[in-house]
C-alpha cells in the first residue's frame, strides 16, 4: 500500500488534535487566500495551457469565487464551530441539549480537470474549517495545474495535516485502498460508483458531484435576445467544459427559428467573428475529448459554428439545430461547446421528454411567463434550478450546490461545506440530582407509570391542522 | 426477482403519478398511521411480547410512544417543513428570488432491524412519507411475528402502491437491493452495512446507515454512585441488553469496581425483584443463535453477578463481569446482550486513550460530578451521540439528530433530520428576463477592469 505512510502520518497529526483550535484553522484558511494571491498569475497561465482557459474566466471562477467562499468562511466560522443549543422537553429543563460540531478526521478531495483550482479549493476550505486534515488528489489532465498545486501548495499549508497526491487511474486506485473519515469526489458518474464502492468497504460517507445532461427549456413569451445571450454565456463559458452548463435546449420549431439569429449575435457579440482569434474562447482539455467532441457534430444539423482544429483542439461554438433524441449529441453529458437544440411541440411535451431522462444537475427554464418557470420547476426534479439565466445559482453561497440521483448526492458551498465535513454529534448534559423525576420509566413498570411518562415525554398536538 | 421489480415498479409509478406531493395526501396517510396505532395496539404488543417478551408497558413505551410522537410532530410542522426557504442574496441577485426547494427523493428503501421491530421501521416510514416520498419497508425477519403484522397491517391503513411491504431474509433483502433505490435507510450491524452501501453504490443511491459499536460508559470517583448505577442499569438491561445505544461496558478506577457491582445488585433487585427470572419486564434473547453468541463471550470471564441462563427460553441473567481483559473477546464485538464487563482505568486520560484507540461508538457516556471532566471527554472523544450523567436519553431530544459515525453509522434521522434526510434541497434561483444591463458586466469580451467593479 503506497499511501499508507502518508495517511498514516495525517492521521497521526489528526490525533494530535492540532487542528482543533479555531486559531489554526483560521491561519491555515488565510494561508489560502495567499496562496490564491500571490499565485494569481501562476493559476491564470497553468489553466490557459490546460485548456486555453480565458484570464477572464479563469480570474472569476478560479480566484474570485474561492476568495468569496473563504470570506464568507472566515467571517462565520466562530459562529459555525458553536455548540448549537436545542430546545428541550419538560423532563429536561435542568439539562443542557446541544449539537456538538467535530471534524471527522482525514479526509480525501478529489478534483476533476474543468475548475482545476475552485473544485479542489472550496471543499478543502470546507474540510479545513471543519478541523479535518485531509489529501488533495487533483486531475492528472489538467497537468500544469497539477503540477503548480503539488509544488505550491505545501509551501502554504501545514504538510503534517495537509497533502497532495498526484497521479491517474492507478495511483488513485492504490489510494482509495486506505481508510478515509470522509471522500468529497468531483467527477463523472462512472467513476462516482468507484469512488463510492470502494468508500463501502471502510463504511466512509461521501459527497459525490456527478453531473448529466442539463436540460434548458425555452418557451415561446420571452425576450429572445436576452435569452439567447444568457444561454451561450452558459453554454460557451470554459468552451462548454462546465458541469452545470445547460447541455440541450427544448423549444418549439418556432422558437428555434428565432433563436438562431440571436445565438449568432451573441456569439459574435461575445467573441467576435472568428471565435478561434478571441482571447475570451477556451479550448479543448485533450485530444481524447477533443475527438469525442467532433463526433457529436453528426447530430442534426449544424446551424452555427461547426469549425474545428485539431492541432489547437479548437471547436467553434456550435448550435446544432432538429436534433433527434436518438443523436449522439443526445447519449452523454456533451461537455462542450455545443448547443443541440431538440424541437417540442409544447411545455408538456418538454417536460415529460426531462422527466424520461435521468435527473440533471441542473435544470433552465426561460420564459416571461413566471407561471411557466413554476411548472417547470414543480413538475422536473434537478439538483438546482435557475429561471431565465444560466449558471448563476451556484454562485450564490447561501444556496446549496449539489446533485440527486445519477447527478450525485451531497451538498456544498458555504456552511453547507462546512456541515459536509462536519459530524453533527447529539449531546445531552444531565444533572445528577432530580434522581425522582426518573422513577416513572424504572421497572417494574405499570400503567400508572406509563401514565406519567406518556405525559411528559409526549408531544401535544396545538389544535387542529389549518390545511384541512 | 420479477416480483421485487413488481413491487419497487408500482411504488416508482405510484410516485410519478405526483399524489403524494400535496401535503394533504401526506397528512392523510400519517394520520392513518396514528389511527393504525391506536386501533392495533393490543396487536403490536402481543407481536412485540412473542418476539421479544417485551410486557405491555415496555414496549408501549420504549416503541409505541416514540412511533406515536413522531407522527404527531410530522404532522403539526409538516407545513414548516415543506415550505421553500429563503436564503440571503448578494448584490447580483438582489431583484432575483433565491430559495430551497424542498422534493420528495422517489422511493426509499426502510431496512428494519429486530431488537424494536416496530419502532426501528415505523419512524424511518414516518419520515419518508412526510418528505413525500413511496417507501419499500423491509423489517427484520429475525423478529417474524412483528414483520409479520407490519405486512398485514400497513396495506390496510395506507396506499398500497406508494407503501409497499417485502417480507423475507437474507436472500428477498439481497435482491431487493440490486433494485433502484433513491435511499436507503438501514439499520443493523456494520458487517450488513458495508454490504448495503456497495449495493448502493451501484445505483448512486445515498444511503443512512444506522449501526452500532461499543458504547463506553466511563465512571467517575466523583459521582453519585447511586444514582450513576441505577440509571446505568435501566440502560443496559432494557431489551435484556440488545440496545443499540446500551452502555455495552464500563471504564472506572479500580476502588470503585466493587461499589458499581454493589450499586447495580441493589438497583437490579429494585427492578425485577428476587428472581429475574419471574419478572414480567425482564426481556429474552431474540433467538438461539445470539444466545449462544453471548454465552461464548462469558468464556473465561470473572462473574462478579449473574451468569445463570437457560438455553429452552433463551434466558441470560443481568450479568456483571470484572476485571475484564481489553483483549478479551467480550471487548472485541458489540455484546447486545444483558452482560456488563468492567475494565478498570487509573484516569480519565486512560479512558479516553482506550476509547480513541477503538471504532468510533454509536453512543459514549460519562458520569462525573466534575463539569470540568465531561466536557473533556466530550472534547477529546467522538462518538455518534452522548449522554452525561444518563444512558440513552439524548436518543429522545426532539432537536438532536440520531445517528453514528465511522463504523457506527453515516446520516441521522428522526424528527426534522428525517424530513431532511428523505427530501431532496433543490437550490433555485429565480430571475428576470429584463435587466440584461447587470449581466453585461459578466459577458466577454471580458477585461481586467471590468473584473475589479
Amino acid at each position: 500500500n503506497p499511501y499508507a505512510g502518508l495517511v498514516s502520518h495525517l492521521r497521526a497529526s489528526w490525533l494530535s488534535g492540532k487542528t482543533r483550535p479555531m486559531e489554526y484553522r483560521r491561519a491555515q484558511l488565510e494561508a489560502l487566500g495567499r496562496f490564491l494571491d500571490d499565485k494569481k498569475q501562476e493559476i491564470l497561465e497553468a489553466t490557459e495551457l490546460d485548456m486555453g482557459k480565458p484570464s477572464f474566466e479563469a480570474f472569476f471562477s478560479e480566484i474570485l469565487l474561492c476568495k468569496n467562499e473563504l470570506n464568507v468562511t472566515l467571517n462565520n466560522l466562530c459562529h459555525w464551530m458553536k455548540d448549537e443549543h436545542v430546545d428541550k422537553n419538560l423532563v429536561m429543563q435542568l439539562d443542557s441539549a446541544f449539537i456538538r460540531k467535530e471534524p471527522y478526521g482525514v479526509v480525501l478531495i478529489i478534483a476533476p480537470w474543468n475548475y482545476p483550482i475552485h473544485l479542489f479549493l472550496v471543499p478543502l476550505i470546507g474540510a479545513i474549517a471543519a478541523g479535518n486534515c485531509a489529501i488533495i488528489k487533483p486531475s492528472e489532465i489538467s497537468k500544469n495545474t497539477e503540477r503548480l498545486i503539488a509544488e505550491t501548495l505545501s509551501c502554504y499549508l501545514d504538510t503534517d495535516c495537509f497533502a497532495v497526491v498526484t497521479g491517474g487511474v492507478p495511483e488513485t486506485t492504490r489510494l482509495l485502498e486506505n481508510k478515509f473519515d470522509y471522500i468529497f469526489f468531483t467527477g463523472s458518474p462512472r467513476v462516482g460508483q468507484i469512488v463510492m464502492t470502494a468508500a463501502a468497504k471502510h463504511l466512509t460517507p461521501v459527497t459525490l458531484e456527478l453531473g448529466g445532461k442539463n436540460p434548458c427549456y425555452v418557451s415561446d413569451t420571452c425576450d429572445v435576445n436576452n435569452v439567447a445571450r444568457r444561454v451561450a454565456w452558459g453554454r460557451f463559458y470554459n468552451a462548454g467544459q462546465t458541469c452545470i452548463a445547460p447541455d440541450y435546449l427544448l423549444c418549439t420549431i418556432e422558437m428555434q427559428e428565432k433563436l438562431m439569429p440571436a445565438l449568432r449575435e451573441a456569439i459574435n457579440e461575445f467573441f467576435g467573428p472568428n471565435p478561434r482569434e478571441s482571447p475570451d474562447f477556451g479550448r479543448i482539455v485533450s485530444d481524447k475529448q477533443f475527438r469525442r467532441l467532433r463526433a457529436l457534430l453528426s447530430s442534426g444539423r449544424v446551424a452555427l459554428g461547426g469549425q474545428t482544429d485539431e492541432a489547437e483542439r479548437y471547436i467553434a461554438p456550435t448550435v446544432l439545430a432538429d436534433v433527434q433524441p436518438s443523436d449522439p449529441a443526445m447519449q452523454e453529458e456533451i461537455f462542450g461547446p455545443i448547443l443541440p437544440i431538440v424541437v417540442i411541440a409544447n411545455m408538456d411535451e418538454a417536460i415529460d421528454f426531462i422527466n424520461a431522462r435521468p435527473r440533471p444537475l441542473a435544470l433552465y427554464a426561460f420564459s416571461c411567463d413566471s407561471k411557466i418557470v413554476n411548472q417547470v420547476l414543480e413538475r422536473t426534479s434537478s439538483g438546482g434550478f435557475c429561471g431565465n439565466d444560466t449558471l448563476m445559482h451556484v454562485t450564490l453561497t447561501s444556496l446549496p450546490f449539489g446533485g440527486i440521483g445519477n447527478s450525485g448526492l451531497g451538498k456544498y458551498h458555504g456552511k453547507f461545506t462546512f456541515d459536509t465535513f462536519t459530524h453533527h454529534r447529539g449531546c445531552l448534559h444531565r444533572n445528577m440530582g432530580l434522581e425522582a423525576l426518573n422513577a416513572p420509566r424504572y421497572p417494574p413498570y405499570t400503567q400508572q407509570k406509563l401514565g406519567l411518562l406518556t405525559s411528559a415525554f409526549e408531544v401535544k398536538r396545538r389544535g387542529t391542522c389549518t390545511l384541512l | 426477482m420479477e416480483r421485487m421489480q413488481q413491487i419497487v415498479g408500482r411504488a416508482r409509478a405510484a410516485f410519478k403519478s405526483g399524489r403524494t406531493r400535496p401535503l394533504e395526501f401526506r397528512i392523510q396517510q400519517l394520520k392513518a398511521l396514528e389511527r393504525m396505532v391506536q386501533e392495533k395496539e393490543k396487536e403490536i404488543l402481543a407481536a412485540l411480547k412473542a418476539d421479544l417478551n417485551k410486557s405491555g408497558p415496555d414496549a408501549y413505551s420504549h416503541e409505541l410512544l416514540g412511533v406515536l410522537r413522531e407522527l404527531v410532530q410530522a404532522v403539526e410542522k409538516l407545513p414548516s417543513w415543506a415550505a421553500p426557504q429563503h436564503v440571503k442574496k448578494d448584490l447580483l441577485t438582489l431583484r432575483d428570488e433565491a430559495y430551497i426547494h424542498y422534493e420528495p427523493l422517489g422511493v426509499v428503501l426502510v431496512i428494519g432491524a429486530w431488537n424494536y421491530p416496530f419502532l426501528l421501521v415505523m419512524q424511518p416510514l414516518i419520515g419518508a412519507i412526510t418528505a413525500g416520498n413511496a417507501v419499500v419497508v423491509k423489517p427484520s425477519e429475525v423478529s417474524e411475528n412483528t414483520a409479520r403484522l407490519v405486512a398485514e397491517l400497513l396495506p390496510q391503513y395506507l396506499d398500497k402502491d406508494l407503501y409497499a411491504v417485502v417480507t423475507g431474509g437474507a436472500p428477498e433483502t439481497t435482491e431487493l437491493l440490486t433494485q433502484r433505490f433513491d435511499h436507503i435507510l438501514y439499520t443493523g450491524s456494520s458487517k450488513v452495512g458495508r454490504i448495503v452501501m456497495a449495493a448502493a453504490a451501484k445505483h448512486l443511491t445515498p444511503v443512512t446507515l444506522e449501526m452500532g459499536g461499543k458504547s463506553p460508559c466511563y465512571i467517575d470517583k466523583d459521582c453519585d454512585l447511586a444514582v450513576a448505577c441505577r440509571r446505568i442499569t435501566w440502560g443496559k438491561y432494557m431489551n435484556c441488553g440488545q440496545t443499540c445505544i446500551a452502555p455495552d461496558y464500563i471504564l472506572c478506577d479500580p476502588s470503585i469496581q466493587g461499589k458499581v457491582v454493589e450499586n447495580i445488585k441493589a438497583t437490579l433487585k429494585e427492578f425485577y425483584g428476587e428472581d429475574v427470572k419471574s419478572s414480567p419486564d425482564y426481556g429474552r434473547i431474540i433467538n438461539q443463535r445470539h444466545f449462544k453468541r453471548i454465552l461464548g463471550l462469558l468464556e473465561g470471564q470473572k462473574i462478579a453477578l449473574g451468569g445463570e441462563t437457560d438455553e429452552a427460553s433463551c434466558f441470560i441473567a443481568p450479568t456483571i463481569l470484572m476485571d475484564v481483559s481489553p483483549e478479551s473477546k467480550v471487548m472485541e464485538e458489540e455484546i447486545f446482550g444483558p452482560v456488563l464487563p468492567i475494565v478498570t482505568v487509573k484516569s480519565v486520560e486512560e479512558a479516553i486513550e482506550f476509547i480513541n484507540l477503538r471504532e468510533k461508538p454509536l453512543a459514549l457516556y460519562v458520569f462525573s460530578n466534575k463539569k470540568q471532566l465531561i466536557k473533556r471527554v466530550i472534547a477529546e472523544t467522538s462518538s455518534g451521540g452522548m449522554t452525561a450523567n444518563d444512558v440513552l436519553m439524548h436518543a429522545v431530544v426532539p432537536g438532536l439528530p440520531f445517528g453514528g459515525v465511522g463504523h457506527s453509522g453515516m446520516g441521522a434521522y428522526i424528527g426534522w433530520y428525517s424530513f431532511e434526510t428523505f427530501s431532496h434541497r433543490r437550490s433555485c434561483l429565480i430571475k428576470d428576463l429584463k435587466w440584461e444591463v447587470v449581466n453585461k458586466l459578466r459577458y466577454p469580451p471580458g477585461s481586467m477592469e471590468m473584473m475589479h467593479l
